[in-house]
């Protein structure tokens, strides 16, 4: 078999030029008033934003910055939702809330479809990837799911203390990921800087955030070569010989499509894992209910989901307009958080409290409307297998030490270290 | 108690389909479809409560039931 030639250029001659790129000065630095100056990249908002949203959604439902050129943050789940909803006045054209804007040439792919296309191109690119992240077709990774956590907490054997977040949840979605991608499983060291730069990377210069970008599509590029030599039953191999519109998708849409699967596969996943383990340790009221009940597990992990939603995405606002009595411009950014959506009292009873066998539970962390994360299926088998294990191999644990605990930067909400003794 | 999936607002998140298995199925896509027990837009008597679980924590609320 040939060698697939849309991919025998490099990404750096494909990619949109750097100088068409909007950039907006880089603005760091404490906050002054979250209302009118927020920040998702400061530290105190890794710390504190569950506090940040609540006392916003009472005072100033709508936050403003003039960081990132401009930005807004609703904070109630009825502004959330509308924005989700409403893809006229909304664009996703880009979703990383930073410095730089995608260009408008770059429509309707952008920079990692589905999730950076609007509609009408949206609905085509997204139902490519539906077929192999049904609830079904995710099953067939459960198996080697929880076999492959079993083997992480084997590896504990003789410890009492381990990190949670860098020994266990991380690691889950990058093999379970690069197993559906058929990338190396030994390139998950690589993965965790490509997740950083990506999500977390925000605020750095522009060349370096440019040069980062090109490292994963580099990579990309290279997996996908050797997947043109050896075709095989995989993810990579169906994206580069699905057709849209009569046609092979792009080179670009392709490796886009494949760094959307690859970063937003592993950091929320891992997130959602850590957070929930990190309530367990801190609760061991609930934790010792889910030992004894196993069965509540599923219905716990929905009230996880809803008050550690791991996930807030951006949207870039279409034209001038006046938004819910904001004075939005055109291409100010919208930094759309389900998490705090997901803690409106307005919209859940006992908002503020996490109860694990709350019944009726319609959050929105997998988001709203035509983007609901394609990955749900994936996410919530892996999340219920990690807990799962966990919970059946080391029933009893807690935080060896609270102060250590640090949580990520950026849209991406998870404990990055999480220090948990064991028995 | 009768039912209908609305399919413009079906986003294919599953809770149906998790929480009522024998009333909701997916398609091929992910969507939420009736199953063999529903298809004729029926809740059977004494799933009533499972029916109302699942259009509950339906996150577009795109589950319509209605009490006949």
């Amino acid at each position: 078999m040939s060698v697939d030639d849309r991919f025998s250029q490099d990404y750096r001659e494909l990619r949109t030029a750097p100088e068409l790129i909007q950039r907006s000065e880089v603005m760091t630095g404490p906050v002054s008033d979250w209302a009118t100056d927020f920040s998702h990249v400061e530290p105190e908002y890794a710390e504190g934003a569950i506090e940040i949203w609540d006392d916003l959604r009472q005072r100033c439902p709508i936050a403003h910055t003039e960081r990132f050129g401009g930005a807004w943050l609703p904070t109630t789940y009825e502004d959330v939702a509308a924005v989700a909803y409403d893809t006229e006045r909304f664009s996703s054209r880009s979703i990383i809330m930073g410095n730089y804007r995608t260009p408008k040439e770059s429509a309707p792919v952008g920079d990692s479809p589905p999730i950076s296309s609007d509609p009408p191109f949206h609905h085509d690119a997204r139902k490519l990837l539906l077929p192999a992240f049904t609830k079904t077709a995710v099953a067939k990774q459960e198996e080697s799911t929880r076999a492959f956590c079993h083997s992480l907490i084997d590896a504990f054997e003789g410890r009492d203390v381990v990190d949670a977040a860098a020994e266990y949840a991380q690691h889950i979605p990058m093999r379970v990921i690069a197993d559906m991608l058929g990338f190396p499983p030994e390139d998950g060291p690589k993965f965790k800087v490509f997740v950083e730069s990506v999500l977390e990377g925000i605020n750095l210069p522009f060349e370096e955030r440019m040069d980062r970008t090109a490292g994963l599509f580099d990579y990309l590029f290279e997996q996908v070569r050797e997947h043109a030599e050896n075709p095989r039953d995989d993810l990579t191999t169906h994206l580069m010989n699905v057709e849209l519109y009569g046609q092979k998708l792009e080179p670009l849409h392709v490796a886009g499509t494949i760094a959307l699967l690859l970063i937003a596969g592993i950091d929320t996943t891992w997130s959602a894992i850590g957070a929930s383990l990190w309530h367990l340790a801190r609760t061991p009221e609930d934790r010792r209910r889910l030992v004894a009940e196993p069965g509540l597990l599923p219905t716990a992990m929905e009230e996880f989901l809803r008050a550690y939603a791991p996930v807030t995405m951006a949207r870039l606002v279409k034209e001038d307009m006046t938004w819910h009595g904001a004075d939005m411009k055109a291409d100010d950014w919208i930094l759309l958080s389900f998490p705090a959506a997901n803690r409106d009292p307005q919209q859940f009873d006992r908002a503020a409290e996490v109860v694990i066998d709350r019944q009726v539970n319609r959050h929105a962390a997998f988001g709203l409307g035509i983007h609901r994360c394609v990955g749900s299926h994936l996410a919530r088998m892996e999340l219920r297998v990690a807990l799962d294990v966990w919970l059946e191999r080391i029933p009893e644990f807690s935080l060896a030490d609270p102060g250590a605990v640090t949580w990520s930067t950026g849209q991406i909400r998870g404990p990055r270290v999480l220090p948990m003794r064991l028995g | 108690m009768r039912v209908q999936i609305d399919s413009a607002l079906c986003q294919g998140h599953g809770r149906c389909y998790d929480l009522a298995p024998d009333l909701f199925g997916d398609d091929e896509d992910g969507y939420a479809t009736l199953t063999e027990r529903t298809a004729d837009g029926g809740i059977p008597p004494g799933s009533e409560d499972d029916a109302q679980l699942a259009a509950d924590n339906c996150p577009e609320s795109a589950i319509v039931l209605e009490v006949v």
